[in-house]
């Protein structure tokens, strides 16, 4: 069974009100060949998790300017001006979350830990209305783990098998994310046949991808 | 040396060789330029670069490598690269030695506020939160007030980064140590005295006895 495919393809497994995952750091490692197909061509009300929601030349700004989102998960919207209106017109449309904690939330998601508990956030904002226990004479916060319907990440390099060799500082939220969600697409700088990526240096296992899709080379 | 590059320099004495140090955005990036000879440390980039390097030149830019602010950087001799999950285990797991960042406020009980400011852009706390729980030292490296206004004050009025996180405060003034019994001036820079430190600080400042002058040469 092939696991190549369009993007338009891709989204169509996300229905409305799902939550989808969206890898990269600001502008590193985005998926900006799938996103820039998901402004026209998904479902709507959906809660999106992403780190910062782009930059001001990313498409995630394009995907939230279309409506695609009711809720964002998030650390930072600093550089989505349309993140910024959505904030002002429903304060509550943001999830802010520490950048560990909501990392750390989506691995607990895909590696079978419902929550944990972290010190970060401790005597802040996000500690309102969440447990907080002790150990050791320290205080810590519970979080709960993150799952997503879908996730949409980038890699460098991927075989048809799914494996992802994602290189760099692209790593990020791109390693994680597919763990955490029930059906995962890459976009692909580059596709290879099975066997072509040496196993040592695969970052992500092609068990968690379901779609790739290639991204043309003068995207 | 204006202001910044001073407080830089002194926050730069303050790192030991083998440290592992986080750099904030704006002013903590210059410490980088004033490491003492001798001393090798590894920066630490919080999106996964465990010894970045310097910004990258147009003829040396990969843009799969880059640092918590979007910038391609190079990579320091020794360099790895790691997943978003991986890095923040290291910041929670105290394989930080010191991380270095700015502030909006902070209070006598070591109250940090940087994050942001009722009224105005919400933007979104990123990595702050994690880096200040959980850094072994966390030196707030600012200019000792904003348009004359007192940032070092008796209790933070934003929003909190972190609560009783932070250790050192470096000024263009001097040095102050968060204690127990409040906000020790341990260092003066040369050509202040304490009365104006103490002017444009609302908290109180109590006085090392042996309270040091920072001259630089250069």
């Amino acid at each position: 069974m092939s696991k190549i495919t369009t993007a338009a393809e891709a989204l169509s497994h996300i229905k409305d009100g799902d939550t989808v995952m969206v890898g990269g750091f600001l502008q590193g490692g985005s998926p900006e060949y799938i996103l820039d197909a998901m402004v026209e061509n998904t479902a709507r009300h959906l809660t999106i998790v992403n780190n910062d929601m782009g930059t001001p030349n990313t498409n995630m700004v394009r995907v939230l300017e279309n409506g695609r989102a009711d809720k964002l998960i998030c650390t930072y919207i600093g550089q989505n001006r349309t993140a910024q209106v959505m904030y002002n017109e429903n304060p509550e449309s943001i999830e802010l979350n520490p950048q560990g904690t909501l990392v750390e939330r989506i691995r607990c998601g895909g590696y079978g830990i419902p929550a944990f508990y972290t010190p970060t956030g401790i005597g802040t904002l996000i500690a309102e209305g969440k447990e907080i226990r002790e150990f050791d004479g320290k205080e810590y916060l519970l979080e709960p783990a993150l799952r997503g319907n879908v996730g949409i990440v980038r890699a460098s390099v991927v075989d048809e098998f799914g494996n992802c060799y994602m290189k760099g500082s692209t790593k990020n939220y791109n390693a994680i994310i597919p763990q955490a969600c029930d059906y995962c697409v890459v976009e692909a700088e580059e596709l290879v046949p099975i066997g072509s990526i040496d196993p040592e240096l695969i970052t992500v296992s092609g068990i968690f991808i379901d779609a790739i899709v290639v991204v043309p080379k003068e995207a | 040396m204006d202001n910044k590059n001073f407080i830089a320099k002194r926050v730069a004495m303050m790192l030991h060789d083998g440290d592992v140090v986080n750099l904030g955005i704006g002013l903590p990036t210059l410490v980088a330029n004033h490491i003492p000879e001798g001393i090798s440390v590894t920066v630490h980039a919080e999106n996964g670069v465990i010894g970045a390097g310097s910004h990258a030149e147009e003829h040396n830019t990969d843009v799969n490598i880059f640092d918590a602010g979007g910038m391609y950087i190079t990579t320091a001799p020794g360099a790895s690269v790691i997943h978003s999950a991986d890095s923040f285990g290291i910041i929670r797991g105290g394989h930080i030695n010191a991380t270095i960042l700015g502030a909006l406020q902070v209070d006598e009980k070591g109250n940090l506020a940087n994050w942001t400011v009722p009224g105005k852009k919400v933007t979104g706390m990123g990595g702050a939160m994690d880096l200040v729980a959980s850094a072994k030292l966390v030196i707030c490296a600012m200019e000792h007030t904003a348009k004359g206004n007192p940032k070092i004050l008796k209790r933070c009025t934003f929003p909190l980064t972190g609560a009783g996180v932070v250790d050192l405060i470096v000024t263009e003034m001097g040095v102050i140590r968060v204690t127990d019994d409040g906000l020790l001036l341990e260092e003066i820079a040369d050509g202040y005295t304490v009365e104006q430190v103490q002017a444009a600080t609302e908290a109180e400042l109590k006085i090392a006895p042996d309270l040091k002058v920072i001259k630089f040469e250069d």
